[in-house]
């Protein structure tokens, strides 16, 4: 299966875009970020305040590689790729459950649903189009990725893919390894007219480890911190517009193999 | 805009719920009217209201090997698998294609959540128990390792959850990965049990009732809450020779972009999703014999998705909910529902609006109120999420061409 990525999006603390990103992945010195806070523009300001970090963050990303690809938000079909989800939300549902249930907060219960970001960005955007919010585990960039590009092969139209996971806090700490919020987002199409590098993908019933090793030492650390962040040797290629050939794990005894190539090399 | 598909042959299909255990009690059920819902039992805190529970969740174990994913949710599963045969038609047909061509796809609101609720109640020092930190069961994705690892799939594996069209949408996305020839059979799952997360979540919302849900009646006062687990198997036409239904036939998936927990006032987003549908289906409207609603039974859903059918559809297109048997199973009522519409079209029965006495005026007259006993041929289960999430099936009990 065959993908071109049209557009890129990203947020890490200190690294809030896709160009801030390609200079880390290629080794340039950067002028530091001080922004530890994704802004989410597309969003209106009341949905800014309401929305939950997890959700500005997919929404920041989303905007961000909508625009590079220069495509309307309002038409794309997304996939949203999270392996947890909300994590602050989740915390405080939990803690209100154990101390009195009948004081759960019906903003956070309907913020706590899985599809939080899909349906905020959805609202914004004025957006019909139909759109997914999945999981699997540690490995959910890997399974949105492919998920996204059988989107965008089925209809033969771009999708969006956003991938994202937030810090744990309090009692989740001990579950989940997540402690720096990182999302990426990728507008893929079915064939290069709209450009982009293209991703040859493939699923195997193999197992695979990730590996960061190649990666610079700060992002090394950046991708144990977050399962959203495996997609980094990924981008390491797509930044150095190397082509690679890279192996994720994406489930149980599978690994998903994607072949980085460019546009004109159209073997 | 979609265009027709080809159709996916359903060759092995299961579900339960609070009406009992596997394809004949769900029958049995909707022929005799007997509800599965009763007085809420689950809470520890009081909430005076009905719930779909399903019996002896409690008493089974899952499979040594895999007793580190030993949840509620998980061990529904495992009851629900094991009915109708379908754990042997799912080990048979890994067999026939092979693990690494046999698609997992997993639909669930809120997975074993009740675990991580659970661990916040025991906390030790501010701290989760080591007995509750399997870190898989603190994820939505629980359930497709638990079932990867149960089957010995190789394909792709991912979870859908997007509320509760979760567990419609894995028909949609199994029926891509089928045409792409990505896979040659997909096993999809859809499992929800009840928790306090959805049952005091939804009562901040105002949004349960104190009694039974009555769907689509004038008086009605919000969802009942159920739990339950729905299996299929889908494969493509061309592998399946001699088979003789049902088949999936047309999927659509559309979002509302209006409101989290509110439908569009238009039914808008429905709309797009079922006429998504039927064209993937080549049907026209008057072509569906029976629509199994999302019918909540909430002010709102019923209210709007009344008003969509009854612009839409003839009055020969007949169209019950049947939460009024099951309650609203969240994650799970996409396949739940679908297994209802598959039982319609296997019985020649359209399932009465259980519960429902004085039909709100907004719905048109395909509103079935009683069981009617007619062919059905089509089907279609329509599933509306939060956050605006839709999606349509259509089902038939044979090919139409």
């Amino acid at each position: 299966m065959t993908v071109f990525v049209t557009g890129i999006g990203f947020w890490a603390r200190g690294l809030p875009d896709w160009p801030a990103a390609v200079a880390a992945l290629t080794g340039n010195e950067l002028a530091p970020s001080s922004a530890t806070r994704p802004t989410a523009a597309l969003l209106p300001a009341g949905e800014r305040r309401r929305a939950p970090e997890s959700v500005l963050l997919a929404c920041e990303v989303a905007g961000q590689a909508c625009a590079a690809a220069g495509l309307d938000p309002a038409a794309l079909p997304s996939v949203f790729a999270s392996n947890h989800g909300d994590m602050t939300i989740t915390d405080a549902i939990c803690a209100t459950l154990a101390e009195n249930p009948l004081e759960t907060s019906p903003i956070k219960f309907h913020n706590s649903v899985h599809n939080a970001a899909s349906g905020y960005w959805t609202i914004a955007n004025e957006c019909r189009a139909p759109s997914m919010a999945i999981s699997a585990g540690p490995v959910s960039f890997a399974a949105g990725l492919f998920e996204a590009a059988v989107q965008a092969c089925g209809s033969q139209s771009p999708v969006l893919l956003a991938a994202y996971d937030v810090p744990a806090p309090g009692p989740l700490r001990d579950i989940a390894r997540h402690t720096e919020p990182f999302g990426v987002a990728f507008v893929l199409a079915a064939d290069d007219s709209h450009g982009g590098q293209r991703l040859r993908l493939r699923m195997n019933a193999r197992v695979s480890k990730n590996t960061f090793s190649e990666l610079p030492p700060s992002l090394q650390a950046l991708a144990e911190a977050n399962d959203s962040a495996a997609c980094l040797p990924l981008l390491a290629a797509l930044a150095n517009k190397r082509i690679a050939t890279i192996e994720l794990p994406a489930g149980t005894g599978t690994s998903l193999t994607i072949e980085v190539g460019h546009a004109e090399s159209s073997a | 805009m979609p265009t027709a598909i080809a159709p996916l042959a359903i060759t092995a299909w299961t579900a339960s719920s609070a009406v009992g255990l596997g394809r004949v009690a769900l029958a049995s059920a909707l022929e005799q009217r007997n509800s599965g819902l009763i007085r809420n039992d689950f809470t520890a805190t009081a909430l005076p209201c009905w719930i779909g529970r399903v019996a002896g969740i409690e008493q089974v174990t899952v499979p040594d090997n895999l007793a580190r994913y030993d949840c509620r949710n998980n061990r529904l599963a495992w009851l629900a698998i094991e009915q109708d045969g379908f754990i042997d038609a799912a080990r048979a047909c890994i067999e026939r294609h092979g693990a690494d061509r046999v698609a997992l796809l997993i639909g669930t609101s809120t997975g074993s959540i009740a675990v991580t609720e659970e661990g916040y109640r025991l906390l030790e020092d501010g701290r989760i128990p080591d007995s509750l930190r399997e870190r898989l069961l603190h994820t939505p994705h629980s359930l497709g390792v638990f079932l990867a690892e149960a089957l010995g799939t190789r394909g792709p594996c991912l979870t859908i959850a997007t509320a509760c069209s979760s567990s419609a949408k894995i028909f949609a996305s199994a029926e891509r990965l089928l045409r792409l020839g990505l896979a040659d059979a997909a096993i999809v799952a859809g499992v929800d049990t009840l928790c306090g997360s959805v049952l005091f979540g939804f009562n901040a919302l105002e949004l349960v009732s104190p009694e039974p849900c009555r769907p689509f009646d004038i008086d009605r006062r919000g969802i009942s809450i159920g739990e339950a687990a729905g299996f299929a198997i889908l494969e493509r036409h061309d592998d399946v020779s001699g088979h003789a239904g049902p088949w999936l036939l047309g999927h659509g998936e559309s979002s509302d972009a209006w409101h989290m927990s509110t439908p569009h006032p238009e039914g808008l987003g429905a709309a797009l999703a079922l006429d998504a549908a039927l064209v993937r289906a080549g049907l026209a409207p008057q072509q569906i014999d029976y629509i199994n609603l999302h019918g909540t039974a909430t002010r709102k859903n019923d209210e709007v998705e009344a008003a969509v059918i009854a612009q839409r559809f003839p009055a020969t297109t007949r169209a019950s909910s049947s939460k009024g048997w099951t309650g609203h199973t969240l994650g799970a009522a996409g396949i739940l529902e679908a297994a209802i519409s598959l039982t319609a079209i296997e019985h020649n029965l359209v399932p009465a609006t259980l519960n429902c006495e004085r039909l709100d005026p907004a719905c048109g007259p395909q509103l079935a109120l009683a069981n009617e006993w007619r062919h059905v041929r089509t089907a279609m289960s329509n599933s509306f999420g939060f956050g605006g999430n839709n999606c349509s099936l259509i089902f038939s009990r044979d090919r139409l061409n």
